[in-house]
């Protein structure tokens, strides 16, 4: 039996130029390994480190703690059974699968005109809250990861209240499976609005106080500034998307760039900062928690009460797509996510592929920044990259 | 850096003072949301066993467990939930046909024993079982199709009654796959339909548009499945899951698509079956459904067989009782044809006498009897025996011989079955007014409720709770019938029962009467003997459970053994029949 001989796979010497590789190991290094149980590190990943002192020299980063493989999973199931696995992509924003996944259906089966106008709003509404409250919990990590425990406590104080209006709305806190094919499982409750009004209100009162805290902090600037700047000219080099981009100035957003759903009858700006460093991309998180809470305020207003919320459904058990394939893009509060999609005329997804941010952001800017990087900066940089392991690991 | 952005943070101690927010679990039970996906809990006397949550859960949570006390028409199971397994996404709710299950907005249970986190929601009482809350099955929000494919039908239905054609007109290969898409492969059909016939097999065949394999499952255990698949009366769909809240499947439209595509089935019917039987001779006497379903599969499996029909033409009922516009002759001739091309002798106008059915005990190493219900009953009224009122069952064979059957201007059919609804859709064709005089009410009909509307649609006029009291001759020929009004009364458990309200008499002046209340069996053709042997008190037969009657090596079956008088009944006596006779030849794998 042959061995599978990878060295001689195409891209291989891709491998071998990261700045990590074939690099001889020196007597004065201690190994180290961040993670995978480790409150600094973003979910569940590690991060090889070659230290000398408290300087990394190299580091590699490591997924396959998750034992899943959702790609494959998919490719086993029927269509809807595929719902309640997406949203575990990313634990903590699980709406923009949800809509990657319904989307590329109901395109590749000729009925993305079929969702009612209803849904497409409650789509875009769930997406918003979703950003909203991710981002409110990227902040309050962000500060965690250098010993700050009071702003914690009050984004993830406020992000429980909309994780409250997501349990009224789709029946769970953080596993919403919500949006599903031909629009969204369920509608609005009565008074719905009233109250995701209120927790909307108490999250614009207590952000200056927050600033206080974070952006105006003398700590968080001495910490951030200037520390883990990526450079411009690596945003399309390795097609970097989402709040680390926008921290270099440039205003991309699929929101805008690529409209889906509602977003083109919403009045939004596309928030940027300067200096793409980590207090920068901070800048950046903060400036769209404002303009979330603007969206969703449209939202509530614009969005029609009466009429359905899904389209009538085939038998989801027997139901089968024509064979096609299709690209479907969305922003995450990462950046941009898609859907690569096959349908092969069955029953079951061909095979589907997740292009997300988290690979750029936790694979490769990570692994080309870590040499020269102070070991107490890692865990603040992995953050302000923001990733969702389980996206890598797909 | 500034002196203000050092000073900033020491803003938050402004809240040292205030309240937390967070809420001590131990102390404080926090409800869940109103649709919360909590805990399963299941309605047992509304679920069904369809197993359909089994099917879509997607983490294979769900198994179908055995209940002790299942109710009528349902599998007997109930769905098991292990929480090892389960993600709470909900599917088995939005899914779930009859709306029975739902998670309950109870999220906390602790337990050291976790084997406890199995059970079977409904038959395991939890606190929560009562619970208000929680997730539900919502009309917005279906995983099934709950709409059927509209049949297309002759239209407008006032040209119905100028033709014999067919009314329904069967589905296209694309409404086909359409309805065929929309089952749930629950088989709850396959244990209400008699001849428990491979239903959800050949409407996935149909789906996926192999109407070959499909045809091939359905010859399985049904010979006739062109005349099921446009009359039968169908109990597969009554207890259909998707049509607890929806259509029922189009269960015998499918069959009939199915069959109806090939012109001739011996090309695509599989002919593997053992040839157990040579130089063994069965004679069937009457070539009913159930006679012919016993000859047709005991000649594919090598036996010699002769069918003894005493009308020029086979089927039975099937022939002489259903309207052409239902089952045309030419359907039932191409299912007579695949029999007789595999093997089956068929003997028509042969009227078996008693001494011959001693020389045919003789002769054959069994005998099938399926002479079914051909006796009319009586209407018990006053002037039954005038001129003018005749038997339903006689005018259908008449009218099916080709003869000329006169029902003049006004015609009153009494009686509310399927054989009162082809009279009176026949007698509309002939050119009659047609009333039809019921005794229970219209829900009570025990004719196909798709019956009842296209002769209403045909403009049959309907009269429910209609007692007949007595026939009376009008001068000019015309009868007068007089009936008095019924109410409903309900004794005991049973269905109302219609009694009489005294005293009143109403009129309708009718050129025919048309009896339909039923057929009771005639054995006078039996030798006296056997008849006395085999026959019980209500005048038909009595068989084991291998279908054989007291006589050894006589079977019988069909509406002379069972009293539901429908043709898979028959077919499944047939069936029955066929393995009883293949044991008592000693030829089976039965001791």
């Amino acid at each position: 039996m042959s061995v599978f001989d990878y060295t001689t796979q195409p891209g291989f010497d891709l491998i071998s130029e990261t700045p990590n590789a074939g690099t001889t190991v020196d007597p004065k290094e201690v190994q180290l390994w961040f993670g995978p149980q480790h409150p600094g590190i973003t979910g569940n990943m590690s991060v090889q480190l070659w230290l000398e002192g408290d300087t990394i020299k190299r580091g590699i980063t490591h997924v396959g703690y998750l034992h899943r493989g959702f790609e494959k999973l998919m490719e086993r199931r029927k269509f809807i059974q595929s719902f309640p696995i997406v949203c575990r992509m990313c634990v903590a924003e699980p709406d923009t699968t949800e809509y990657l996944l319904a989307s590329s259906l109901e395109e590749l089966s000729g009925l993305d005109q079929a969702v009612p106008e209803k849904g497409q709003w409650l789509r875009t509404l769930v997406m918003e809250m979703s950003r909203l409250q991710v981002t409110l919990m990227v902040m309050g990590g962000q500060v965690g990861t250098m010993g700050m425990g009071t702003a914690p406590n009050w984004t993830y104080t406020l992000r429980d209240f909309l994780l409250d209006s997501f349990e009224e709305l789709t029946g769970g806190r953080v596993y919403h499976m919500y949006i599903t094919y031909g629009g969204v499982r369920r509608d609005l409750t009565p008074g719905f609005a009233q109250r995701l009004e209120a927790t909307l209100d108490r999250i614009e009162e207590r952000l200056p106080y927050l600033d206080d805290l974070i952006l105006n902090s003398a700590v968080f600037q001495q910490r951030t500034q200037g520390v883990s700047v990526v450079p411009a000219e690596w945003a399309d080099e390795l097609g970097i998307t989402g709040p680390v981009l926008r921290a270099m100035g440039v205003a991309r957003d699929t929101r805008r760039d690529y409209p889906y759903l509602k977003y083109p009858e919403l009045d939004f700006k596309v928030c940027t900062a300067t200096g793409s460093d980590i207090y920068a991309r901070t800048q950046v998180r903060r400036a769209e928690i404002a303009e979330s809470i603007h969206i969703i305020r449209q939202i509530l207003q614009m969005m029609p009460q009466e009429g359905p919320y899904c389209a009538k459904l085939p038998n989801m058990l027997t139901w089968t797509i024509p064979a096609g394939s299709t690209y479907v893009r969305a922003e995450s509060s990462r950046g941009e996510m898609g859907f690569v999609m096959v349908t092969d005329g069955s029953d079951t997804i061909r095979r589907v592929h997740l292009r997300g941010p988290s690979y750029t952001n936790a694979v490769t800017i990570l692994e080309r920044m870590l040499p020269g990087m102070n070991i107490a900066d890692l865990s603040a940089t992995m953050v302000s990259l923001q990733t969702c392991p389980p996206e890598i690991e797909r | 850096m500034s002196l203000k952005n050092v000073i900033a943070p020491f803003s938050a101690w402004a809240r040292a003072v205030q309240k937390p927010f967070t809420v001590p679990t131990a102390e404080t039970f926090r409800p869940g949301a109103d649709r919360y996906r909590g805990w399963h809990i299941n309605d047992t006397e509304q679920c069904i066993g369809c197993g359909t949550c089994s099917d879509i859960c997607q983490n294979s949570a769900i198994d179908m467990k055995p209940v002790d006390e299942p109710n009528k028409g349902d599998s007997g199971l109930r769905p098991l939930v292990d929480y090892g397994r389960c993600c709470w996404c909900a599917l088995c709710v939005d899914v779930c046909p009859s709306g029975s299950l739902g998670l309950s907005s109870n999220y906390i249970w602790i337990d050291r024993d976790p084997d406890v986190f199995r059970y079977i929601p409904g038959v395991d009482r939890k606190e929560w079982d009562s619970d208000e809350k929680g997730w539900r099955k919502d009309d917005g929000f279906n995983l099934v199709d709950p709409d059927r494919v509209p049949m297309p039908m002759m239209m407008p239905v006032e040209d119905r009654v100028k033709t014999w054609a067919e009314v329904v007109l069967g589905y296209t290969e694309a409404e086909a796959r359409a309805e065929a898409a929309r089952c749930v492969e629950c088989g709850l059909c396959v244990a209400a339909c008699p001849a428990h016939m491979h239903i959800p097999d050949y409407i996935a065949a149909i789906r996926d548009g192999h109407y070959d394999v499909a045809v091939n499952h359905i010859y399985d255990n049904n010979p006739l499945p062109e005349m099921c698949g446009k009359v039968c009366t169908r109990r597969c769909e009554d207890v259909c899951s998707i049509g607890v809240n929806g259509d029922p499947l189009a269960i015998r439209w499918l069959k009939r698509f199915a069959t109806e595509q090939f012109s001739d089935l011996s090309a695509v019917l599989s002919h593997e079956q053992p040839q157990i039987g040579t130089g063994k001779s069965v004679a069937v006497i009457g070539g009913g459904p159930g006679g012919l379903t016993t000859a047709f599969y005991l000649a594919v499996r090598g036996f010699k067989v002769t069918v003894f029909e005493a009308l020029p033409q086979v089927g039975g009922a099937t022939f002489f009782g259903i309207p052409k516009y239902r089952f045309p002759l030419g359907s039932l001739e191409k299912q007579i044809k695949l029999m007789t091309d595999w093997g089956v002798e068929i003997k028509t106008n042969h009227k078996v006498e008693p001494d011959e059915f001693k020389q045919l005990q003789q002769d054959y190493d069994a005998i099938y009897i399926g002479t079914g219900l051909l006796k009319p009953s009586s209407l018990r009224a006053e002037g039954e025996d005038l001129p003018g009122v005749m038997p339903a069952i006689e005018m259908l064979i008449d009218h099916h011989l080709g003869k000329t059957v006169e029902v003049g201007q006004h015609v009153v059919v009494v009686g509310g079955g399927n054989v009162a609804i082809d009279a009176a859709r026949i007698s509309r064709r002939l050119g009659a007014e047609v009333t039809i005089a019921y005794r229970r009410r219209l829900e009570d009909m025990p004719a196909d409720y798709e019956e009842i509307e296209d002769a209403e649609a045909e403009g049959v006029h309907l009269m429910t709770q209609n007692i007949p009291l007595r026939v009376e001759q009008l001068p000019g020929g015309r009868l007068d019938f007089i009936w008095g009004p019924a109410e409903m009364i309900s004794e005991g458990g049973g269905r109302p029962r219609p009694k009489l309200i005294e005293g009143i008499e109403n009129h309708l002046a009718v050129d025919k009467v048309i009896v339909a209340i039923g057929q009771k069996p005639d054995l006078r053709w039996l030798p006296a003997d056997v008849a006395e042997q085999i026959s019980n008190s209500w005048g038909g037969i009595t068989c084991d459970e291998n279908g054989m009657t007291a006589a050894p090596g006589v079977f019988a079956g069909g509406d002379l053994v069972n009293s539901t008088a429908d043709a898979i009944s028959a077919i499944a006596d047939g069936l029955k029949a066929v393995d009883g006779i293949i044991n008592y030849l000693g030829l089976g794998t039965k001791p």
